[in-house]
């Protein structure tokens, strides 16, 4: 039931297209077939809105979806969800990351139909990393699903309109659902098959963990080509920012799941201004990872070097002429 | 115990062979006992299979097993309980992200599915446990389902 008395719209929505399951601009650049970027924001430790716009601003016309982290590597920050509301009110075009570590069945579900309340198009469902990561290792992990299981939680939820109980929904959320994987670890010669479980699930996006080594990723997308994968979902790459050689190594060492081979350590170590030669790298990985078959675009992430996302992507040139939409343009 | 457990996933062809044989006439024993005794011998059945699965898998007592779709790896020993596994953090040597001594659940359970005949189980997606079954026995849950395989 709709208020005429109350704004209810937080966001604009787009009308939704046909054989698109969402109202959000993601989507439809996606489906449009362009080579999409996306990035992620870093949540703020602060309860100002004006902080998490500022963040967005950075990267305005260079991406077509941000990722609002959910206690990324297990730390507090500004909830998800609420920076996401903040930047579909902004006219952005956030993805959502549901995390499985801090809530329970019933709580994710109500946050589904919150966000999609909210304006929120895409979302990106995760297990999460574990408590022990972060800096409330005493805290109790809840785990009560797991990503895939998610992934069918949501698919229930918006395409047969009930909760995972039966019960009816009167609006479904439409929720573009986008889940990860990571390539780069063991077992390598499964992940494929994990993929085909995520898709299995409900996955319609996947955004990767970071790529920093070629040979591993063009193994893994031949094989999602041979299993017709590439034609399920899209797969988006994920690309990181290495600021120096000791970042690189700390990452790798403390980071989980991150894989950095030591070639790309030992560029660093020999170039003169490690920063330009780490933004170079990842010039080099976009370009690179864009000519391989079944890639749909590029997810950068450049946690505290966001500055840098704009002239990164720009200088890659794999947005070809195309300029993603902002609120500010 | 943890060797045991890896044991079990290197066998998990072995495992699964005497799985298969022995387990349609045990539920149907339990599934005879549960209809002469009723409840009363429930609790020592649960003992029994938290022991023998307790010591093959380090079992926890899920309630709802899943060994024979996971190559004789339980999930449960996930720090993150994951049922459809792995997650993106398993460190470059296999291990687990949470237990750096601990080989990942779930690298173990592909590794155990490869070898099993039945192995492509791993594939299908498990939804998420059921919580209030913890504590309870599998054993008796099957032997208690209608449709029993043999009758």
């Amino acid at each position: 039931m709709s208020s005429t008395k109350h704004k209810t719209d937080p966001a604009e929505m787009l009308p939704r297209l046909p054989g698109h399951v969402s109202q959000g601009r993601f989507e439809q650049v996606l489906r449009a077939g362009h080579f999409a970027v996306t990035t992620e924001i870093a949540p703020p430790d602060s309860a100002d809105p004006a902080e998490v716009l500022k963040r967005a601003t950075m990267f305005d016309g260079y991406v077509d979806g941000i990722n609002a982290t959910d206690g990324s590597g297990g730390h507090c920050h500004m909830s998800s969800l609420a920076v996401c509301a903040i930047l579909t009110k902004a006219g952005y075009s956030p993805i959502i990351q549901f995390s499985c570590r801090d809530r329970n069945r019933i709580a994710m579900q109500g946050d589904a139909l919150g966000a999609a309340a909210l304006g929120v198009a895409n979302v990106l469902c995760l297990t999460g990393d574990d408590v022990s990561a972060g800096d409330h290792p005493e805290a109790k992990p809840v785990f009560d699903l797991d990503s895939i299981s998610l992934l069918q939680t949501l698919r229930v939820m918006r395409d047969e309109s009930r909760f995972l109980s039966g019960r009816k929904l009167d609006t479904p959320p439409l929720l573009f659902m986008g889940a990860s994987i990571n390539p780069f670890v063991p077992p390598l010669e499964n992940r494929a098959e994990q993929l085909a479980k995520k898709i299995a699930a409900g996955a319609e996006f996947i955004q990767s963990q970071y790529c920093f080594d070629l040979d591993i990723l063009k193994r893994f997308m031949a094989r999602a080509v041979d299993m017709g994968l590439t034609e399920k979902c899209f797969i988006l790459i994920g690309v990181g920012v290495l600021p120096s050689a000791r970042t690189a190594k700390w990452m790798r060492a403390n980071v989980p799941g991150v894989h950095i081979p030591d070639a790309i350590v030992k560029r660093l170590q020999g170039a003169a201004k490690p920063q330009a030669e780490g933004r170079a790298i990842c010039v080099e990985m976009m370009q690179k990872i864009k000519e391989i078959q079944g890639v749909s675009g590029i997810h950068v992430m450049a946690y505290r070097q966001e500055k840098w996302v704009g002239s990164i992507v720009k200088k890659s040139g794999i947005l070809a002429d195309r300029k993603p939409w902002a609120p500010t343009q | 115990m943890y060797r045991v457990r890896l044991w079990a996933v290197k066998r998990s062809r072995f495992l699964e062979g005497i799985y298969n044989s022995v387990n349609p006439a045990i539920l149907l024993l339990l599934r005879g006992a549960t209809k002469v005794f009723g409840k009363s011998l429930d609790r020592l059945i649960t003992v029994m299979e938290a022991q023998l699965k307790g010591f093959l898998f380090d079992c926890k007592m899920c309630g709802d097993c899943t060994l024979s779709k996971s190559g004789m790896s339980c999930p449960m020993n996930c720090p993150k309980t994951i049922r459809n596994g792995p997650c993106g953090g398993v460190r470059n040597n296999g291990m687990c992200e949470v237990k750096p001594d601990m080989r990942c659940v779930w690298v173990a359970a592909w590794d155990g599915a490869s070898r099993m005949k039945n192995g492509a189980a791993i594939e299908t997606i498990e939804f998420a446990v059921d919580h209030r079954g913890k504590g309870k026995s599998t054993w008796l849950k099957l032997a208690r389902e209608k449709g029993l395989a043999g009758e």
